[in-house]
């Protein structure tokens, strides 16, 4: 159903810029001139032919640690968005079709967890949690799956009431049926759309953490780290921290576009083929 | 003001207060039954197992945790917040001083950036769909996908480096004048308010919209108003509360972008003193710390729901 | 003052020339497309006349209502013609001129008066609103006219209720207050809009008769778009019918209701005329409705109150009520979806459990439900095949190219070609969805259909269609149906008793022929004097006649 020709230009910046960021993060190793905590010259050396970016503080070439920054920032990311994924809807979905008490415990929990802003929370928790990416990646998804489940149980509240799904109750459908049949395909759109919104936050969340010093720990880094790491140059005039900084940014749009562009596409239709 | 609303009001307030208490309950929880050891984390791992006893001991870490969370919270409510871990000095005094020039930081963005977004917000609702309304729309989209140090850095690239406006690092100390404060904080209050001020700006155009969409905006300009008289007469009304908890919410959302442009611009507030802490594992600042920021968060919500409220023709005049 | 406005309405107000108007669409994944919504009308009115402007929906009543103030909703533009108000073309006079029209010259009535209040402010202000704008009065003497409006539309407590705000006011209330703000600053012309269509038929009347009464005292000119021929017919001294956005027919309104010289008109003028012969009741009910009591939340508030009725194999029991009737939540006691508190249902002799859960596949297959609303009651993702192959599949485990051939089959059954299995729901238009959700529910042979306001979201003639269908397949395949309306015209067409509901409680029952035949309960004589008819001079003979006041007052 997917028209090549109508996807707008928007979508189309979206999907590249998004694409070889992705392309670089699997392909690191191969991409990348040099090693990840390979020196190769002195710091913070301007942008050259051999160094296209520069090197950094401890002169390391930054192209290569940047392409090696997307893989650590994407994984995380990606996990994290995952995993929050998957908490918050299955919750979310059981929470509005089960109803009753297990909806309320459940929702309350999370107004609660809402209630507290995610970055103070996981500072706090990250006060005494050990440093490495599998507490990230728990902490990060955790928080984050609160909001989907806001999200997911509003969706399915909402169709959980409309005619067909009472047309299905009235003819005997089991809870399966009824979850994965009849909520499940109209949740859809908006989740999908959700999850680039999800990613996005998980991306500059992890970076804010490991800007602060809390996130990826040295010497591997992602790009937020690279932030802090070369930070100090920028009062002397040297760029070097600007560009992982630039990447999120770009990464963030990128994904961004091309979320705005899947939820347009979806909602003005009312139901149909399902292209979304 | 009549009964219903000033029921609603109390109810709000005192959801807010078990809210209150109910994460306090949850911040003392993430810190004290997590699989993390405070007695480990101070001493580090060659600590021998005697003194990391004796830590405990003396830290009361051998109470069972509901007798300490009482303990804390009762040094709380008389205003004690404990002695910090690293410096064993009282942290109450520690952040006063702090306290006061975060809020002086957020209150300067909030000052710049709530009547930007609510008049950005209107031009693109006056203008929808036209080129005003796009580049704003534009600008939302970059700007909720910055993350807070490209922003700041940025600005110190440019403000402070290559152009030596601003100073890049806000030293602010006791006997400065309000002006120099005021120049102190330019860059992070800059940056702050990009930050909130594109999210506030979509919610503002969101809500209006809202309420330009009403068939009573339809009545009005059928019965020959002037657009604008439609929307001071008629749309206005209808939007001060949604817009209004925007704007709180929003407010909400600033107190959390303070921690990072802090650390950007070296400024010493609560967010700084924060970040320092949790990588000291620091637990004691770090709980009370994180109380005090969600108390904000949970106060500004509060806030909103009340303007909500209050700005309710149906609750104002009950049938 | 009546009288003297009665002298100055003489000449032509209105004159539409080849009136155009168009709308720029924007279908996903599509380039923008412009559709035409009016093609080449033309009308003219006199001073202090009425014309009615009829049609189905999409028929451009309204954009046409709206174009006479130079206004289009949305991306609607007036691309072509003139519209020559008081002898200038508005349309010439720039962005100020026509606000100088609207609201002085030419008011408006919306549909939703709840909706066209604003919320915030006191009726008074938004009724004087347009007079002091124009400075056609001071505060006082609009104030002191629009009391007096207040008073002549029969609203209550006219000195105080202008203090009031909108939501603290009952809807059939509201749509007085809008027609009093529309005729406060003393216009040449008002556009009423459906301005009864969202009230219940007892509070139409009532409404109506004020309206009317207001516009000749008054003198003013309207354009009265409806899509209800037996309304406009009270109140216009011509009418137009429109369909697709072109012109139909325009003429006297004797003539169009008595002699429609188009065969459009035709339909829709006997619409209403279909012949069904009451079928007598058997001796034994095969579903029995016993004292049933039910209620919403915690008790309190009970929506039900002692229901008893009878349903018997191939006939059908119409339920008749207003909203609020509690005519819907028998249809969810019966489908065990609101479990009732007192009293039992009997199918076939047995006692069915109260709550859905309690019931068995073959109970809840004999039980099927049609809703008001088809596009919410199938899954928006799912084929045509899907919605009706699934009751094939889970009531009788038919799969495959069997259950194919079966969808075909009820396809063809409610008149629709067996090309709609590969469809979606989207691609149909109204009175197709609610053909497949008949099919859905046949496909599962049942003995009782429950047809909850199943043509009330139609128009009329779809709607004829629809209840054609119900009779035929009735005769077909011998199933009951448990038809709920709001709508006496449908009950007199398809019912073979009738249960009259009123505040949760039966208020009479029996076979059809008893229950429209007098003597009358006073409810019952309220709701069938309420009807409109087709005839002129319907409305004085039934405000006239009326024993009982209605709920809406």
């Amino acid at each position: 159903m997917l028209d090549i020709k109508r996807i707008p230009p928007g979508a189309w910046i979206g999907l590249i810029v998004t694409g070889l960021f992705v392309f670089c993060a699997i392909f690191a190793p191969w991409v990348a001139p040099y090693g990840n905590a390979e020196i190769v010259g002195d710091v913070w050396e301007p942008m050259s032919a051999a160094h296209w970016l520069g090197t950094d503080n401890l002169g390391r070439d930054l192209l290569s640690r940047m392409i090696y920054g997307a893989r650590i920032t994407i994984l995380i990311a990606v996990l994290a968005t995952a995993l929050a994924f998957s908490l918050g809807s299955i919750l979310g979905f059981t929470a509005a079709v089960v109803g009753g008490w297990f909806d309320t415990l459940m929702s309350r929990f999370v107004d609660l967890l809402m209630s507290i802003p995610t970055l103070i929370f996981a500072l706090v928790v990250l006060s005494v949690l050990p440093s490495n990416i599998v507490t990230l990646i728990l902490v990060m998804g955790i928080l984050d799956s609160t909001r989907v489940y806001r999200l997911s149980r509003a969706v399915a509240v909402d169709i959980n009431v409309m005619d067909f799904v009472e047309a299905a109750k009235l003819r005997g459908e089991g809870r399966g049926w009824i979850i994965f049949r009849e909520i499940l395909p109209n949740a859809l759109s908006p989740l999908v759309s959700e999850l680039g919104l999800r990613f996005i936050y998980a991306v500059l969340f992890l970076s804010a953490l490991s800007f602060l010093g809390l996130g990826v720990q040295p010497p591997s880094a992602d790009w937020g780290g690279m932030v802090k790491e070369n930070k100090d140059g920028i009062v002397f005039g040297i760029p070097a921290a600007l560009i992982p900084a630039g990447a999120i940014a770009a990464l963030a749009i990128s994904v961004n576009l091309v979320a705005d562009w899947i939820l347009n596409r979806t909602t003005d239709l009312k139901g149909g083929r399902g292209n979304g | 003001m009549s009964n219903p609303i000033l029921k609603l009001i109390v109810q709000r307030i005192a959801l807010g207060i078990v809210l209150l208490f109910a994460v306090s309950v949850l911040i003392f929880v993430g810190t004290q039954v997590l699989p993390g050891d405070v007695a480990q984390s101070i001493l580090g791992q060659s600590a021998t197992p005697q003194s990391l006893a004796n830590l405990r001991e003396q830290l009361g870490l051998n109470d069972p945790a509901y007798m300490r969370y009482f303990r804390w919270l009762g040094g709380l409510l008389t205003g004690d917040l404990g002695n910090a871990l690293t410096s064993g000095l009282p942290i109450a005094p520690a952040i006063s001083g702090r306290l006061a020039n975060t809020l002086f930081l957020a209150a300067t963005a909030a000052i710049v950036a709530v009547p930007l977004a609510i008049l950005l917000g209107l031009l693109a609702v006056r203008y929808r769909n036209g080129p005003i309304d796009k580049a704003i729309s534009a600008f939302a989209l970059a700007s909720t996908s910055f993350p807070e140090f490209f922003i700041g850095y940025l600005l110190v690239y440019f403000f402070a480096v290559k152009w030596q406006i601003f100073p890049a690092i806000s030293t602010v100390f006791d006997g400065m004048s309000f002006l120099e404060r005021l120049q102190a904080v330019a860059l992070p209050a800059t940056a702050l308010t990009l930050v909130v001020l594109a999210h506030m700006m979509r919610m503002t155009r969101a809500a209006i919209l809202n309420v330009m969409q009403s068939a009573y905006i339809e009545t009005a300009e059928l019965k020959g108003l002037r657009p604008l008289d439609v929307i001071r007469k008629h749309a206005f009304p209808n939007a001060i509360a949604p817009v209004v908890n925007v704007v709180m919410l929003n407010l909400a959302y600033l107190v959390v972008g303070v921690v990072v442009v802090e650390v950007i611009f070296v400024y010493p507030g609560m967010g700084q003193y924060l970040v320092d802490h949790v990588t000291k594992r620091d637990v004691p600042v770090v709980q009370a710390v994180g109380l005090i920021f969600a108390a904000v968060y949970i106060i500004l919500n509060i806030v909103a729901d009340i303007a909500a409220i209050v700005a309710n023709p149906r609750l104002r005049h009950p049938k | 003052m009546a009288e003297v406005q009665a002298n100055k309405k003489e000449g032509l107000l209105l004159d539409i020339r080849n009136l155009r108007i168009e709308a720029t669409v924007y279908p996903p994944d599509e380039p923008p497309k412009t559709i035409t919504l009016v093609d080449d009308v033309s009308l003219t009115l006199e001073r202090g006349k009425v014309l009615g402007l009829i049609g189905e929906s999409g028929a451009g009543k309204s954009t046409i209502g709206l174009s006479s103030m130079g206004y289009g909703r949305g991306g609607v533009r007036i691309t072509g013609g003139e519209i020559i108000l008081n002898g200038r073309d508005i349309m010439k006079g720039g962005r100020s001129g026509i606000r100088k029209i609207r609201g002085k010259e030419v008011c408006y009535v919306a549909q939703s008066a709840a909706a066209a209040f604003n919320p915030a402010h006191q009726l008074m202000d938004q009724v004087v609103e347009a007079s002091l704008l124009h400075g056609t009065a001071k505060r006082a003497t609009a104030e002191k006219k629009a009391r007096e409006l207040f008073r002549k539309l029969g609203l209550p407590d006219p000195d105080n209720i202008g203090k009031r705000y909108p939501h603290q006011v009952s809807g059939g209330q509201l749509q007085r207050v809008m027609t009093a703000m529309a005729l406060c600053s003393e216009p040449d012309l008002i556009v009423f809009d459906e301005p009864t269509t969202a009230l219940d038929v007892t509070t139409q009347i009532d409404v109506l008769a004020a309206i009317r009464d207001a516009i000749h005292a008054t003198g003013v000119a309207a354009l009265y778009i409806t899509h209800d021929l037996a309304v406009v017919a009270q109140v216009a001294d011509e009418i137009m019918v429109l369909r697709h956005g072109k012109l139909i027919e325009w003429g006297g309104t004797r003539q169009i209701i008595k002699e429609p010289r188009q065969e459009y008109t035709n339909a829709l003028v006997s619409v209403h005329e279909i012949e069904h012969e009451e079928k007598k009741p058997t001796d034994t009910p095969f579903l029995s409705v016993k004292n049933v009591t039910a209620s919403y939340g915690d008790g309190k508030v009970k929506v039900l109150k002692n229901v008893s009725v009878d349903i018997h194999p191939g006939q059908t029991l119409a339920v008749v009520g207003e909203s609020g009737s509690g005519k819907s939540t028998l249809a969810r006691a019966i489908t065990g979806l609101l479990p009732p508190m007192e009293g039992s249902i009997t199918f076939g002799g047995r006692t069915l459990s109260n709550s859905l859960t309690g019931r068995s596949k073959e109970d809840l297959r004999q039980l099927q439900m049609v809703y008001q609303m088809a596009d919410v009651a199938m899954n928006p993702r799912q084929s045509i095949a899907t919605i009706i192959g699934r009751p094939l599949e889970f009531y009788f485990g038919i799969k495959g190219a069997e259950r194919d051939r079966r969808v075909a089959e009820l396809l063809e059954k409610i008149e629709m070609g067996k090309g709609f299995a590969d469809r979606y729901p989207a691609e149909l238009s109204g009175g197709q969805k609610q053909r497949v959700c008949i099919a859905r529910a046949l496909a599962a042979k049942p003995k009782l259909i429950i047809c909850d306001e199943v043509t009330s979201a139609l128009d009329p003639l779809v709607a004829n269609g629809i209840l054609k269908l119900l009779l035929e397949l009735q005769a077909e395949e011998d199933v009951a149906y448990l038809f709920i309306t709001h709508d006496l015209a449908t009950v007199k067409s398809i019912a073979d008793s009738i249960a009259v509901m009123y505040r949760g409680g039966v208020v009479r029952y029996g076979a059809k022929s008893e229950v429209l035949a007098p003597p009358f309960d006073p409810y019952t004589d309220l709701l069938l004097s309420s009807v409109p008819e087709m005839e002129i001079g319907w409305l004085d003979k039934a405000i006239k006649s009326r024993r009982m006041e209605s709920a809406g007052n």
